[in-house]
């Protein structure tokens, strides 16, 4: 396939990582829903444990199917790898595994989704991971966090629920004066609408679950290395610079220059957190990502007329995408996000928890569930579900006020999202 | 391993094993912007096999301090390391202008040198002047261009160091990574240029005492296959076709291996 120039993406979210099966000619991806691999001899199988040959073991490791979809990725990110894992939350858990443990310090964004929130604040703190936390858009306090014991910046290509946009250009020359990588969940933007590697991110990460599986049907993370961090030359990973016990003493950035990373994950993470994903899994997310790029146009396309329709209407106080000029990173996402600013955003209504109850409640297309990028239209209303025990103070700290919705736009005739929604706004100002 | 050579920091692969020069030698050549991780499942397998592995960052390439040389001189480079290292004998292993350099090491250490095996290699290995060209005006460019010319496939399995690596990912950041470490001019254009440079084969095939394997790639955009009647002329070698790209240790690790393992041989011992 290779000419003298690189495939276009949509060629890559097609072909990378496959061919067709050399044993049966199958065109499409073969599922392997097999837990082991035969070894050709004792020989073979102990080169293969001690990693001096390449190949699959066991699946908890590693997966043909998976591999496909890992390369895939990876190619579509401009990275050198990928792990898939059993979901978005497993992904961003095996990175920081990978790279801290007790005492070690991570800076994220307060812009998270909830569940990463859940997970340094609360969960990694019992195991002696600390994490602070700052505004994604003050750059002086990321620096000012930095401690000698960090092992990570991370934040959201697009930040829960304001879709702050981070400006990795600059948050990444903060990390990497610091010698310390940048992650980031890249989960709001797919490849398609972002590429971190090349605005100076060092790993991404994916729920899976959402737009690159596209159809509501499966739970899947998949963690990309970008392959440009030097982890030798930042000094603070003698995990991956020092003799490894776990694994015959490996050095794992000897034995691999751009990935040691991507190694050791695999070697102690997968193997012993056990966050795998099934290749059933994978074949599905592969369907998803074949038709990426269609599905993401469309979804932004859509997205772009509801949040026309919505800031104009007299029942919404304000409409919180980046598109918008009143959006506090109007223009930094032109310049990190010209192809769109993807399809889940959040407004608000005018009036109570009241009247944003009765609008989720007269919706017809949209599904009122806890999930975005299906390619079926979502809503839900953080006030009263994922949020209701706060009172309305405590929403607005949290960037959420009693009459917010989250939409998360899909794949639907636009006319009738919109009509949709018009209704939804009329019962809700009857109410 | 790190010895030191001229004054400057050499740098070796053991292959995961601690060195033993008493065992039967191995020295691995990597080619232009790369280093020694390229070779990492052939050095680290023959490592764990009885055999005492070196897989040399080249001067000026990843943890070996100094400057680029060229081929000839990068020769000597690898005999004065083999011979510091107390290695007596070795089979030397070179890919792309490792394979030249590898050449040159097995000419000065005549009779110690005890196979050669040149991998994705031609001769003369002319470099493209539009490539020249592309490489001190814009070199990201240009490796964004070798490395799709070295790769024959976006699907190359089981994929390397193992699954879930892109092999094209892989090269691209390594290249990225030599280029960008070698902080004193243009890493590039200097191996580039001493792959285009070398005139050597005939004087160094008359100082070769040892047999010869050539590992061509059948797709190999870089180092064609048609390219090597010259080498075949001087040093009638063994050749081994792999149906991969220029990139062989990636896209046909066990193939490589087998090609290596049946000129050095290896033992059960591990």
């Amino acid at each position: 396939m290779p000419g003298s120039s690189d495939p276009g993406f949509d060629t890559l979210a097609l072909h990378a990582g496959a061919a067709p099966d050399p044993a049966t000619g199958a065109r499409a991806v073969p599922i392997h829903l097999s837990t082991s691999f035969v070894f050709e001899s004792s020989e073979h199988a102990a080169s293969l444990f001690n990693m001096e040959r390449a190949g699959h073991v066991y699946s908890r490791i590693s997966n043909p199917t998976n591999a496909v979809l890992e390369e895939r990725i990876a190619a579509l990110e401009g990275g050198i790898g990928a792990i898939a894992t059993a979901s978005g939350q497993a992904a961003l858990h095996l990175a920081i595994a990978t790279l801290a443990g007790a005492g070690s310090h991570v800076v994220a964004s307060t812009a998270l989704y909830g569940g990463s929130h859940n997970l340094l604040h609360y969960t990694l703190s019992r195991f002696g991971i600390e994490t602070t936390f700052v505004k994604p858009r003050d750059l002086d306090a990321w620096r000012a966090a930095i401690r000698p014991n960090t092992r990570l910046l991370f934040g959201e290509t697009l930040g829960n629920p304001g879709l702050d946009v981070l400006d990795i250009p600059k948050v990444s020359a903060i990390a990497h004066d610091a010698g310390v990588p940048l992650l980031v969940d890249s989960t709001f933007t797919t490849p398609w609408l972002m590429k971190p590697f090349d605005l100076g991110a060092d790993l991404v990460f994916h729920s899976a679950t959402k737009f690159l599986s596209g159809h509501g049907t499966i739970v899947g993370g998949v963690l990309v290395d970008g392959g440009a961090f030097d982890w030798s030359a930042s000094g603070r990973f003698a995990e991956l610079t020092q003799p490894y016990g776990g694994f015959h003493g490996m050095v794992f950035a000897e034995e691999s220059t751009t990935g040691p990373f991507l190694l050791r994950a695999r070697r102690e993470g997968l193997r012993d957190f056990g966050g795998c994903m099934s290749p059933h899994t994978a074949w599905l997310i592969l369907q998803g990502v074949e038709t990426l790029p269609l599905r993401m146009e469309r979804h932004v396309a859509n997205t772009r007329k509801v949040v026309q329709f919505l800031a104009g209407h007299a029942m919404v106080d304000g409409v919180a995408y980046p598109e918008l000029e009143s959006h506090p990173d109007h223009t930094l996402a032109k310049r990190l996000l010209p192809r769109g600013c993807g399809a889940v955003f959040s407004f608000d209504i005018k009036g109570s928890r009241t009247q944003g109850k009765a609008f989720i409640e007269a919706l017809k297309i949209f599904s009122h569930l806890a999930n975005v990028g299906d390619c079926r239209s979502l809503v839900i209303h953080p006030a009263s579900t994922t949020h209701f025990r706060m009172d309305d103070a405590a929403l607005r700290s949290a960037g959420i006020g009693p009459g917010t919705i989250r939409l998360s736009i899909g794949l639907e005739d636009a006319a009738d999202l919109i009509d949709d929604l018009g209704r939804a706004l009329k019962a809700a100002q009857k109410s | 391993m790190n010895l030191q050579l001229d004054g400057h920091d050499a740098y070796a692969y053991t292959g995961g094993k601690p060195f033993d020069a008493t065992l039967p030698g191995v020295v691995f050549v990597h080619g232009a912007l790369h280093d020694h991780s390229v070779w990492i499942l052939q050095s680290r397998y023959l490592a764990h096999h009885g055999r005492a592995v070196l897989a040399v960052d080249l001067p000026g390439h990843g943890r070996s301090g100094g400057t680029p040389l060229g081929v000839e001189a990068a020769g000597r480079w690898v005999a004065s390391l083999v011979e510091a290292s107390g290695l007596r004998h070795a089979a030397l292993v070179g890919h792309s202008m490792g394979s030249l350099i590898a050449l040159e090491a097995a000419a000065r250490l005549g009779a110690r040198a005890d196979a050669l095996v040149m991998v994705g290699t031609a001769y003369p290995m002319r470099v493209s002047a539009k490539l020249l060209e592309l490489c001190q005006r814009d070199a990201p460019a240009a490796i964004d261009l070798v490395n799709v010319l070295s790769n024959s496939t976006y699907a190359a399995k089981p994929s390397h160091p193992g699954p879930g690596f892109s092999i094209h990912g892989s090269n691209r950041a390594l290249m990225r990574r030599m280029q960008r470490g070698y902080g004193a001019g243009n890493l590039f254009l200097a191996d580039f240029t001493a792959c285009d440079a070398y005139g050597g084969l005939d004087a160094a095939a008359a100082q070769v005492r040892c047999p010869v394997t050539l590992v061509l790639g059948a797709r190999d955009q870089m180092t064609s296959p048609q390219a090597v009647a010259p080498i075949i002329t001087a040093l009638k070698p063994r050749v081994v076709t792999l149906p991969v790209g220029h990139n062989l240790m990636a896209e046909a690790p066990d193939g490589v291996l087998s090609a290596i393992q049946e000129v050095v041989g290896t033992v059960a011992a591990r």
